[in-house]
């Protein structure tokens, strides 16, 4: 018997069990669309993390004030000391290190902004010109924060801001109130959304020096430093810890981290993740796999006269057992593609819900699940197909 | 030429032993016609199995054409069913899925026979048995007679040397069971062994040879 006759004999039987088949397809979809779905799920949610990672500015290196770990602490906590603030004069020494190209020193607060009659809280930040290049913001109209003059009273607000305080559009050049200080509007940020938690829109910028007296402190909320280079990341990170140790009396209290180790953290947790809904919806395949092989062993029990037959009339033992392979070839095959369709159909719908999630499934996991179909409907096959091909010609012709 | 040596088949029963064939001996000649009777449980089946390659013997010798057959491996043993012997069933066993067509052209398929091939052959089988306007229609919209005349051309695709029947006619009424004999008849006369086993003393008795079984052994063998 060659193999295409196989297929084909053994496609005719599929299509005429249409009811047992399509059960059998049915659960094989599944289990494959739920391993694209729920893979696409996963690294959707990957690839947002990293995306508002990387949306935060290039060779990133984040100080903030305290240790973040958790065994041994801050050496100091014992005593009921504190961990030392954070200074511009900090921020100023780490800005000098050669491995640094440019440094923001970042304070944050909520302040009363009003304008054209209208009053409410918002969010400020206070920073240097250098914030705009090293969070990769950009402006929609005027000027940032101009270099040299931190000290004048400038304002840069969030786009939505503008259009909520000056709906007429000239924004630049009003002059606002923030909490009891008078400024001047020099810039409006383009609109770019949600950030790490700060939506950019919603927000004021000034300089770090009013800020500070704004908010009546002088300790700094993070410095954010940009290394010249991909490579010098690490080395910038010790160096900028070794400063700081020096100028806080050989102590290590404050936290360094860099945007590549965070993300190389969240994408390794992330891709976990997805590994492991994947492996779970495989659990629904290797339950589909059980159906095959309970229905092909009623199939065998069924077409025992029909086995006994084709042996009489001359089928070796092999051609047997490769007609009930290719009979689980078949709907495995047929229950791989259609789960593969419907998967990728479920992650378009998930992605037009959730336009922010970029619910693609990864190319490994819809190869991964259309293998383990086929897999796990071959290897369903193998012992009822054995079965059959073992059965006795006589007995099998009278059926028992 | 079928040539069987002190052939015992013995089947278990729990503890019972059942000797279907009790040390047969029988020579049967290409080209012969013959019947095989009995009362039921005297062994005719299993005669019949032993002699298609259905079933082996316990012990004794088989020689099919000239070679022995005894000790073949399962799967010559297939290749010899397909190539030199046709059964043809009391029930008919055609496939209920399959067209009349595709039943007779199952044997071409399982022979590696190339398509062109297969359909000339299947062509000519529904033409010599009055079954070309039921081509494409499944076993359970024929008739048994029809049915029977399906199971005959699948039985003959391959030109088999034998044509092994047992109780060909069993399901069918006496006018359609003459027909279906007469078809064998025929093919007989083209010049197969032709061996049928039958309760029929009358369809029996228009074999050439009449072979009568008891108790797994032969009592009568009369030409
Ligand atoms: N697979 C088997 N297992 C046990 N005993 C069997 C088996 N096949 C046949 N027998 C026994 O062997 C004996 C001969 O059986 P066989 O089928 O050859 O008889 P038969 O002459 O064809 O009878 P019938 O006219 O009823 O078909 C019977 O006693 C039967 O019970
Ligand atoms: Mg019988």
């Amino acid at each position: 018997m060659t193999p295409l006759d196989t297929l084909k004999l053994s496609f005719s039987t599929v299509v005429s069990y249409r009811t047992r088949s399509l059960l059998i397809v049915l659960a094989m979809a599944l289990g494959v669309a739920a391993v694209v779905v729920l893979t696409a799920l996963g690294d959707g949610a990957r690839r947002y993390v990293v995306g508002q990672f990387s949306s935060l500015g290039t060779n990133l290196v984040i100080v903030l004030p305290g240790r973040a770990e958790t065994s041994g602490g801050f050496p100091g906590a014992a005593l009921g000391q504190t961990p030392r603030d954070l200074t511009l004069e900090d921020a100023r020494f780490v800005g000098q290190l050669p491995q640094v190209r440019r440094y923001a020193p970042l304070n944050v607060g909520v302040a009363e902004l009003t304008a054209g009659g209208r009053l409410r809280e918002v969010t400020v930040l206070g920073s240097t010109a250098e914030l705009l290049p090293i969070r990769s913001m950009k402006l929609a109209q005027g000027s940032f924060l101009a270099h040299g003059s931190e000290r004048s009273a400038q304002i840069v607000l969030g786009s939505a801001l503008a259009r909520e305080f000056f709906p007429d559009g000239t924004v630049v050049g009003q002059r606002i109130r923030l909490g009891d200080s008078r400024f001047l509007v020099s810039g409006v940020l383009a609109s770019q959304g949600e950030s790490m938690g700060f939506n950019t829109d919603e927000i004021a910028i000034i300089p770090i020096d009013y800020a500070q007296e704004l908010f009546n402190t002088e300790s700094l909320f993070r410095i954010l430093v940009e290394a010249k280079s991909r490579n010098a990341i690490e080395s910038a990170k010790a160096a900028i810890t070794h400063v700081l140790k020096l100028r806080h009396d050989g102590e290590e209290d404050v936290t360094v981290i860099t945007q590549d180790a965070v993300l190389a953290t969240f994408d390794r947790i992330l891709r976990a993740l997805t590994l492991g809904v994947a492996g779970i919806a495989a659990i629904s395949l290797a339950v589909a796999g059980i159906l095959v092989m309970n229905v092909m062993l009623v199939a065998v029990a069924q077409r025992t006269s029909e086995i006994g037959l084709l042996k009489a009339i001359g089928a070796p033992a092999a051609d047997i057992r490769r007609l009930f392979f290719a009979e689980a070839l078949w709907l495995s095959l047929a229950g791989g593609a259609i789960g593969f369709a419907l998967g990728h159909f479920g992650a378009w719908m998930i992605r037009l819900a959730y336009p922010l999630l970029p619910a693609w499934p990864p190319t490994w996991a819809s190869v991964a699940g259309v293998a383990t179909a086929l897999l796990t409907g071959i290897l369903a096959s193998l012992l009822p197909a054995a079965r059959a091909a073992k059965l006795d010609p006589v007995l099998a012709l009278s059926g028992k | 030429m079928i040539r069987l040596a002190e052939i015992t088949r013995v089947f278990h029963m729990g503890d019972q032993e059942v000797r279907a064939l009790n040390n047969i001996s029988i020579d049967i000649a290409s080209g012969e016609y013959v019947s095989i009777m009995g009362p039921s449980g005297s062994g005719k089946s299993t005669l019949l199995n032993v002699i298609g390659l259905l079933d082996r013997s316990d012990s004794g010798h088989y020689e099919l054409d000239g070679t022995d057959v005894t000790d073949l491996s399962e799967n010559e043993r297939a290749r010899v069913r397909r190539e030199k012997i046709g059964f043809v069933f009391q029930s008919f066993h055609l496939v209920p899925r399959l067209t009349a067509a595709e039943n007779i052209g199952l044997p071409l398929i399982l022979g590696g026979i190339d398509p062109a091939e297969r359909k000339s052959r299947v062509d000519a089988a529904l033409d010599a048995f009055d079954l070309r306007d039921r081509a494409h229609h499944r076993p359970a919209e024929l008739s048994g007679g029809q049915r029977q005349r399906v199971a005959i051309a699948r039985a003959t695709i391959m030109r088999p040397t034998a044509l092994l029947a047992d109780e060909p006619t069993g399901n069918l009424d006496h006018r359609i069971g003459a027909e279906v004999m007469a078809l064998l008849e025929g093919l007989h006369h083209a010049g197969t062994t032709l061996i049928v086993v039958t309760h029929d003393r009358e369809l029996g008795a228009r074999a050439h040879r009449h072979i009568g079984m008891r108790d797994g052994e032969i009592v009568a063998d009369e030409t």
